[in-house]
């Protein structure tokens, strides 16, 4: 790749293709929420735009043709000429995902996307086949056109079309002014710095290079000033140089024929408007058609050097200068000033800094072992020492911390698809697209995402007619919702359809062996039952879902990313899902515990509490589990050691320690363990790779000590705990 | 020993790790083995298989390790200074092997490696791929494959 300096370019025209293709979703999800201004079908066209101008550079032909039509129509849109309604912002959608998919193609050398033609068809049928050809014909083809014309066009048009009430000033130096040390070009800034300022600068004087007198003064101002300022302040910035100068005031006669060359003007004049794309041409024309003879010099001669300087403000004319402001219409909004940086090597730093974290915890254990007094200044600098490290840890982690806003703009668009593919109604909405969480957890989340999506759209939606029966709104609802709560990210997906049909789904689970036909299940059991291998409730295999390999496929990935899901219904009303995760998958706060001599951890945001038990909190249910009472509920007791095979269950709890932990489902145990030894961050290794899955274990973290520690799964070890039977093992297997 | 020392290896000839567990003498191929350390006492994992130590810190990373006097069907490895783990990878897998000694690098042909005699596949059975003669010894060569506990069904 280094070796090929236009991969390079092409790779970076993809990422911003990427980036274009989102601010696209964007700008159209706003226009599909009723924002219809210039801005926003601007985001649009510029969008596409872009798109089709890097395409073209590369030669990516198909993308150029897909976007040049999108683009015409966009443009169409721009001017007004065609109405945005429901239908066309459907059809603005599906070709914006096109749009996604050519340049995947073009990135990946993939063939076409299919569809691609109709879309166009559908989306060019809404301009009426005339209208097509008109815009067409209006269209510049898609190459690059030289910017600075603007710029030259501008100042030529702004010629006498000044405001009748604007403050015009004549200013013609003399060589005196120049010769008494003045310099225009400081008094064009302190009248700009009164206000906004056009300058015009005539240069008709100028003889040809061999008459020129290097000491004259051949150049004059035309000023434009707003007309709020006073004029005793603009006459001050000329205080010194009144003598020296012609100054006109308050002219508001075409400022052209004040002056006596109009004839150079004119020419001027011509040449700028017969060859209008050229404008170095432009501006050398006056030079190279002088007039005849040298025009008398106005004025002593002033040096050269002086002269070499007023060219300056000379360039700087030639169009509408309006310091200090700085340019107004900015492109697009401000994307903020970003860097792009290889993640391998974000990577990197993010395992160097768990390194550092694991060595500063073996400096600190061997510094207490050493048994240096507390304030000692080593202990005081190890100290600081610390926090710099989780500093950095914090940082580096923000780094890979990444909105899951095109995740969702994802998921928008397979609930574009999905619900057009089965003639439903289905609308997304997402709420906290802003919620950051570590670029892994959202990679991996797209597939049981799309999955969890897909099956709201197909299973947990009524069909329209139903819905209507049901005196619903025709439109379903999906709503996709991302949040911060207690250190983890959670996410919803929520559904206003029928809610779980738990008989159809007991039902199934009997006839399908995963449950005996007498077994008493609670509602939340019945709905666990979704997550079982091989379940499926779709009456009919759609093209959508139901193929069987559904929630416990998503359930397992959701838990190799460290997560759980639990699921919500309500008949009638609809189903959430629920899918909590872990902020990153490197780092996490911990209590780190003993139990029958092996170290622990036990993640913090698990943890609601610890207590020591007396003999009045624990109660024996049966011969070998235990509940405490506490604060007037009761809570199930797991012995750690007991459960993770390292000792027998004790007979006897008195003492013990118990950390209380709650689970999503706001079920809460206790686990006893031996002692609390201290409370802190830990750098999350996966055993996934290297052993697999351990019930009850979510990964391992190495300790100050070298030692490798685990992280326990409380939830996980007490879904596994031995003290469950039945129907709840079942409903809990993978 | 009937073969020269010779240190280039060609696809005729094999070399070979040779260690002990108890009494009998074991070998992989060297070209699995990616590094030999000294005892470290592993934390041991739940639920796990018996023949599982634990898991071990290899310079940051977490590396499962299999007694593989265990693993064989014998007495589990004592645990001590004079035991070693040989780290040895298999695909993208590594992991260490808890042995009780390593005893030397041998160079052998191919030719003088035998397929074992079918017998009653019992756990050590399924795990050795060859037998070879050395200077009046039997040595065993394991098939990693067999051995590693990345294959559930085997596990069982």
């Amino acid at each position: 790749m280094p070796n090929d300096p236009m991969a390079e370019i092409k790779a970076s025209f993809f990422i911003e293709c990427d980036e274009l293709l989102e601010s696209l979703q964007d700008a159209l999800t706003e226009i599909e929420e009723g924002a219809h201004d210039g801005e926003t079908i601007n985001i649009v066209f510029r969008a596409v735009h872009s798109i089709k101008g890097g395409a073209g550079a590369f030669g990516l032909e198909a993308l150029v043709a897909f976007a040049h039509r999108y683009e015409t129509v966009m443009d169409e849109v721009r001017s007004g000429r065609l109405e945005v309604s429901a239908e066309a912002v459907k059809l603005f959608f599906q070709a914006a995902d096109l749009l996604a998919d050519e340049v995947h193609a073009a990135r990946d050398s993939q063939p076409e996307p299919e569809g691609a033609e109709a879309c166009l068809k559908a989306l060019e049928a809404l301009l009426g086949a005339d209208r097509l050809a008109e815009a067409e014909t209006d269209d510049a083809p898609p190459d690059f056109q030289p910017m600075g014309l603007s710029l030259d066009l501008a100042a030529d048009f702004d010629i006498g079309q000044t405001p009748p009430d604007a403050h015009v000033l004549h200013f013609k130096p003399h060589a005196d002014l120049y010769a008494s040390g003045n310099e225009p070009l400081y008094l064009l800034r302190a009248l700009a710095d009164l206000g906004p300022l056009e300058t015009e600068v005539d240069f008709s004087a100028i003889p040809p290079l061999d008459a020129i007198d290097p000491e004259a003064a051949y150049l004059s101002w035309t000023l434009r000033l707003d007309r709020t300022l006073d004029e005793a302040a603009i006459r001050d910035v000329f205080d010194f140089v009144e003598d020296v100068c012609d100054l006109e005031f308050g002219s508001r006669e075409n400022p052209l024929d004040s002056f006596g060359d109009v004839t150079s003007l004119l020419q001027f004049d011509a040449s700028t408007s017969g060859n209008d794309e050229n404008a170095p041409a432009s501006f050398g024309a006056p030079l190279a058609a002088p007039p005849p003879e040298p025009t008398p010099a106005p004025g002593p001669p002033s040096p050269p050097s002086r002269a070499g300087e007023a060219n300056e403000p000379d360039r700087a004319g030639m169009s509408p200068m309006t310091p200090p402001t700085p340019a107004t219409g900015t492109p697009a909004a401000d994307p903020g000033a970003t860097v792009r940086v290889d993640l391998e090597r974000i990577d990197r730093l993010v395992n160097l800094v768990g390194e550092l974290v694991i060595n500063q915890a073996m400096l600190a254990q061997s510094v207490t072992e050493a048994g240096l007094p507390p304030n000692s200044p080593v202990m005081t600098g190890l100290e600081a020492f610390m926090m710099l490290t989780r500093d950095i840890q914090d940082s580096v982690m923000m780094i890979r911390a990444q909105p899951v806003k095109p995740l969702f703009q994802r998921m928008a668009r397979i609930v574009r698809e999905s619900s057009s593919a089965i003639g439903k109604e289905v609308k997304l909405r997402t709420e906290g697209e802003a919620t950051e969480v570590d670029k892994t957890v959202i990679e991996r989340l797209a597939d049981p995402l799309t999955h969890m999506i897909r099956n709201a759209v197909d299973h947990g939606l009524e069909t329209t007619e139903t819905r209507v029966a049901a005196g619903k709104p025709r439109e379903g609802v999906i709503t996709l919702c991302a949040q911060h709560r207690s250190g983890r990210v959670v996410i919803e997906v929520t559904d206003d359809g029928g809610g779980i049909n738990r008989k159809k789904v007991f039902a199934k689970a009997v006839e399908k062996g995963l449950v005996p036909a007498d077994s008493h299940l609670s509602d939340s059991e019945i709905d666990n039952l979704l997550f079982l291998p091989g379940f499926s409730t779709a009456d009919q295999v759609s093209a959508l879902s139901g193929r069987g390999v559904g929630m416990d496929v998503v359930k397992s990935s959701i838990q190799a990313l460290g997560g759980r899901i639990a699921i919500t219904s309500e008949p009638g009303k609809g189903t959430c899902f629920s899918i909590s995760l872990p902020l990153t998958l490197a780092v996490l706060d911990g209590m780190v515990v003993n139990v029958a001599n092996e170290t622990l951890v036990v993640p913090l945001s698990s943890i609601l509490e610890t207590a020591t038990l007396t003999r009045e909190d624990i109660r024996v249910l049966g011969p070998e589990t235990h509940v405490i009472h506490l604060r007037g509920a009761f809570v199930p007791l797991y012995d750690l050691g007991a459960e993770l095979g390292y000792r027998a269950p004790k007979s006897n709890y008195e003492g013990g320690i118990v950390l209380l932990t709650a689970q999503e489902n706001g079920e809460r145990s206790a686990l006893v363990v031996d002692a609390i030894l201290e409370q802190r961050q830990v750098v999350i290794k996966g055993l996934q790779q290297s052993y697999g899955h351990i019930p009850g274990v979510a990964a391992a973290t190495i300790l100050g000590d070298g030692q490798i520690a685990l992280i326990l799964d409380p939830a996980d070890l007490v879904d596994n705990a031995s003290g469950r039977t039945g129907s709840r093992d079942l409903t809990l297997a993978g | 020993m009937t073969e020269p020392t010779n240190t280039q290896t060609n696809s005729n000839e094999v070399e070979l790790l040779s260690f002990r567990l108890g009494d009998e003498e074991y070998s992989v191929d060297i070209m699995s083995v990616r590094e030999i350390r000294g005892w470290t006492r592993a934390t041991p994992l739940p639920h796990a298989p018996a023949y599982v130590r634990g898991v071990i810190n290899l310079r940051g990373t977490v590396l499962p390790v299999v007694d593989l006097s265990v693993r064989l069907g014998m007495r589990p490895v004592a645990g001590d200074a004079r035991n070693v783990i040989v780290v040895v990878q298999i695909g993208t897998q590594t992991a260490g092997l808890l042995v009780d000694a390593v005893s030397d690098i041998l160079a052998l042909p191919r030719s003088a490696l035998q397929p074992p005699p079918d017998l009653a596949a019992d756990t050590a059975q399924r795990c050795i791929s060859a037998l070879t003669i050395v200077e009046g010894r039997m040595i065993r060569v394991l098939d990693l494959t067999a051995v590693l506990p990345q294959d559930d069904a085997e596990a069982a």
